[in-house]
């Protein structure tokens, strides 16, 4: 065929049929070879560089020695160098003394963000706000103390209030007195309270636990701290287990809280985060920060 | 048609393959070579193709003792003159942008692709290559003399001068690019020390090499193979666009000018088949073939003609700027009475009065407020309700700020935790949280509108100041 290729200046493959019918030569644009080419050598190099070949278990390693686990780790690293700054800072304040400082303030907050929600979240809450049985942390209601200080002890050692159930203790009328009168007092800021119930309130023993001017105070220290045994603050409209009312009052004075041989009892458990090293130090002191943030540390 | 293979006489298999021949694309087997004439058109090209320099000196500029285009890409700044736009204002870049691809559409509805034939980057740059090329190896037939060559010292030596200098142009426009993102006389001093930026380096080698493929060997293959835009821009043209265009009327049949003849008793055309035209086309295409992909109406084939038509004493014009609409003698349409251009200037003035807008209210403190989601309000134990706002002070002057916070809207509200004033650090984001609170009595709704206000005294003693509405939530009313 080829030797009667009357064609000769023409690009053809040199196929030709019944004389005049050929094949024409009608190759990729040189750039694209070119990039096909480039393509090959990439591939040659690339694999030479980095992991590429899947042999057994583990891809051929590369001579630079990169991998994804080693670039991610040290992505953390950097991360820990750069808290570290403010990790060294902060592990020889008080939490006072941070949150004097605005700029540490920031940090401590944006960190223990994620330690409150991994850790207190769950009960009281994504942004404090409490969940029924499960004080509220965002109000500045603090059953057991909202200092700093006080704080850290609760989460540090955790809380376990306790009210007698007063179901054998007082008659029915009684109760109904005492839980009106809790209505009237939450109602009216501690003002509205009737004497009947302050009578029931005072000579039934309430005082003991829940203070003589009914706010869970039983005792203020010279240094402005308060002594409670986590008993509820009457005066004022927060409620302590399911929100405000009558039924509610009632429940708590019949069953008490956290009574043993009482299935109907309320159950008010704080678990104690620094022991069997639930949480570091650290991490306590970064969370009360955090918590005292909230809206209502004093 | 033209026909190169004549043998073995006309057949419909031979016609075939002619048309496959009339159809055969550039795909770059031949470096094409065009001629360097003088003209009008030549001119206008390269003043359009001066524009460029601004790149080159532009970032030399200084406004008040620093880099005037500058953009810090670090510190997430950017410097245009007097004005600082940071990224929270980069909704005027998209505007810009906007403009800038409205303005492509716009040039190329009413003239073709102006962009391509006298602005583009690649374009121009090859035009420069192959000026130096033209410099040194001389005339096309020259260089393609030279081009089949063996290797010899002239030839080597001529060939390492002249890639060389595409090198320079290549490192010249890679340093310039880098030039705009770091202040330019510093780069001069660390770049050639080994200091600079690992980025800066790696940009100026790309660019090097990007700049020597793209305009000393892949030249127009790139508008034929790997250009969007080229592609983009010829479904732009309409029957109106006025672009560089072969009068076939007037032209057919295409013959040699015969000694002695008259105007009068001519059989041939006004075109004396010289291919001129084709041979000063930078991308190699043959006009006399009508618009095509090819043609970046760079107008060189008009100065080309123009010139052949003066010297065999006929009108001028063969090969002009001109519609399909006036070439087929349809009446042509202005300008103003054309759709595309009304809706065309309506978006670019739309873009440049919010760009315009978005210079002169550069605001030099903002203010965002975030109310907490959860819990929405607090009761407080002496029965007010709690809000808790985050708000976020974006300081745009060089300076840090000392921001005084306050927030109207009722009258027994209490704001705690801005007692201190906050102090916003310059270019950055300062956060600062604050509470609300008004008693549950005073509440006259489940929400309530709020203002906060944030106020600073610069050094210069001016006060800048930033408000933000925002709502207070309190419980819902029915209890």
């Amino acid at each position: 065929m080829a030797e009667n290729n009357h064609y000769p200046g023409e690009e053809n493959t040199g196929h030709i049929w019944d004389d005049d019918l050929r094949e024409l030569k009608n190759p990729p644009p040189r750039w694209w070879m070119i990039g096909f080419w480039v393509s090959i050598l990439w591939v040659v190099g690339y694999s030479i560089l980095y992991p590429t070949w899947p042999v057994g278990q583990e891809p051929t390693p590369g001579i630079l020695g990169w991998s994804q686990i080693k670039e991610y780790e040290r992505g953390l690293q950097q991360i820990a160098e750069k808290r570290a700054e403010f990790e060294d800072q902060i592990g020889g304040m008080t939490a006072d003394a941070i949150l004097a400082d605005p700029g540490l303030t920031q940090y401590t907050l944006a960190s223990a963000k994620v330690l409150f929600g991994d850790n207190c979240s769950a009960c009281h809450g994504s942004g404090g706000q409490g969940n029924p049985g499960y004080p509220v942390l965002a109000d500045d209601d603090w059953l057991w103390g909202g200092t700093t200080a006080k704080i850290g002890e609760s989460i540090r050692g955790g809380r376990q209030g306790v009210m007698t159930a007063h179901r054998a203790i007082l008659t029915e009328q009684e109760v109904d007195t005492l839980s009106s009168w809790v209505v009237e007092m939450s109602e009216t800021a501690g003002e509205g309270g009737r004497e009947a119930g302050w009578a029931l309130f005072r000579s039934k023993g309430c005082t003991a636990c829940h203070g003589q001017e009914a706010n869970g105070i039983l005792a203020r220290l010279p240094n402005g701290d308060v002594v409670t045994v986590g008993a509820a603050n009457l005066t004022d409209g927060i409620w302590r287990f399911e929100p405000g009312g009558f039924e509610s009052a009632k429940y708590t004075i019949l069953h008490g809280v956290n009574q043993v041989g009482v299935p109907e009892t309320r159950d008010a458990v704080m678990p104690a985060f620094g022991e069997a090293g639930k949480l570091s130090e650290q991490e306590i002191k970064k969370l009360v920060v955090y918590v005292h943030k909230l809206g209502g540390g004093l | 048609m033209k026909s190169k293979h004549p043998l073995p006489g006309p057949s419909a298999v031979q016609a075939l393959y002619d048309e496959a021949d009339y159809w055969h694309v550039n795909t770059g087997d031949q470096t094409i070579h065009a001629k360097r004439l003088p003209g009008r058109w030549r001119r206008i090209k390269w003043l359009a193709a001066s524009v460029w320099l601004v790149y080159f000196l532009g970032p030399y500029l200084r406004w008040e003792g620093q880099q005037a285009v500058l953009f810090d890409i670090p510190n997430r700044q950017y410097h245009l003159f007097a004005a600082t736009v940071l990224p929270q204002d980069f909704w005027m870049l998209s505007l810009l942008l906007l403009f800038f691809a409205i303005l492509l559409a716009v040039m190329t509805a009413v003239a073709g692709r102006v962009w391509c034939g006298f602005f583009c980057f690649q374009t121009v740059w090859t035009d420069v290559f192959t000026w130096i090329e033209e410099w040194l190896e001389g005339p096309p037939s020259a260089r393609r003399k030279l081009d089949q060559a063996p290797l010899s010292l002239h030839k080597a030596s001529i060939r390492s001068v002249k890639h060389g200098l595409w090198l320079l142009i290549g490192f010249l426009t890679g340093f310039s690019f880098v030039a705009w993102f770091t202040d330019a006389p510093t780069l001069w001093q660390t770049f050639f020390l080994g200091e600079a930026n690992g980025a800066a380096y790696a940009t100026v080698a790309l660019f090097t090499v990007g700049t020597y493929v793209l305009g000393g060997f892949l030249r127009e293959q790139t508008c034929f193979w790997l250009c969007p835009y080229a592609r983009i821009q010829g479904v732009m043209l309409d029957r109106s666009t006025v672009v560089p265009t072969y009068d076939r009327d007037r032209g057919e049949p295409r013959g040699r000018v015969q000694r002695g003849e008259h105007v009068g008793n001519r059989t041939t055309g006004d075109c004396v088949d010289c291919n001129q035209c084709v041979a000063v086309c930078p991308t190699g295409v043959d006009i006399r073939h009508g618009q095509q992909e090819g043609c970046i109406t760079c107008a060189l084939c008009i100065d080309a003609c123009n010139q052949i038509m003066a010297k065999v004493g006929r009108p001028g014009g063969l090969i002009r700027y001109a519609s399909l609409d006036e070439l087929e003698g349809r009446p042509t349409k202005p300008l103003h009475l054309r759709a595309r251009v009304w809706v065309y200037s309506a978006i670019l003035a739309l873009a440049l009065a919010g760009i315009f807008y978005g210079l002169t209210s550069l605001a030099p403190l903002e203010l965002k407020v975030l109310h907490e989601r959860a819990p929405l309000y607090v009761l407080l134990s002496d029965g007010s309700i709690q809000n808790k706002y985050t708000l976020k002070l974006l300081n745009k002057m060089p300076e840090g700020l000392v921001v005084t916070l306050s927030v109207s809207g009722h009258k027994g509200l209490t704001l705690v935790g801005a007692d201190k004033p906050v102090v916003a650090e310059s270019g950055g984001v300062t956060p600062a949280m604050v509470f609300v609170r008004i008693p549950r009595r005073a509440l006259e709704g489940e929400q309530q509108p709020l203002v906060f206000h944030a106020e600073a005294r610069r050094a210069s003693g001016e006060v800048v100041r930033a408000e933000r509405e925002t709502i207070f939530i309190g419980p819902p009313q029915s209890r």
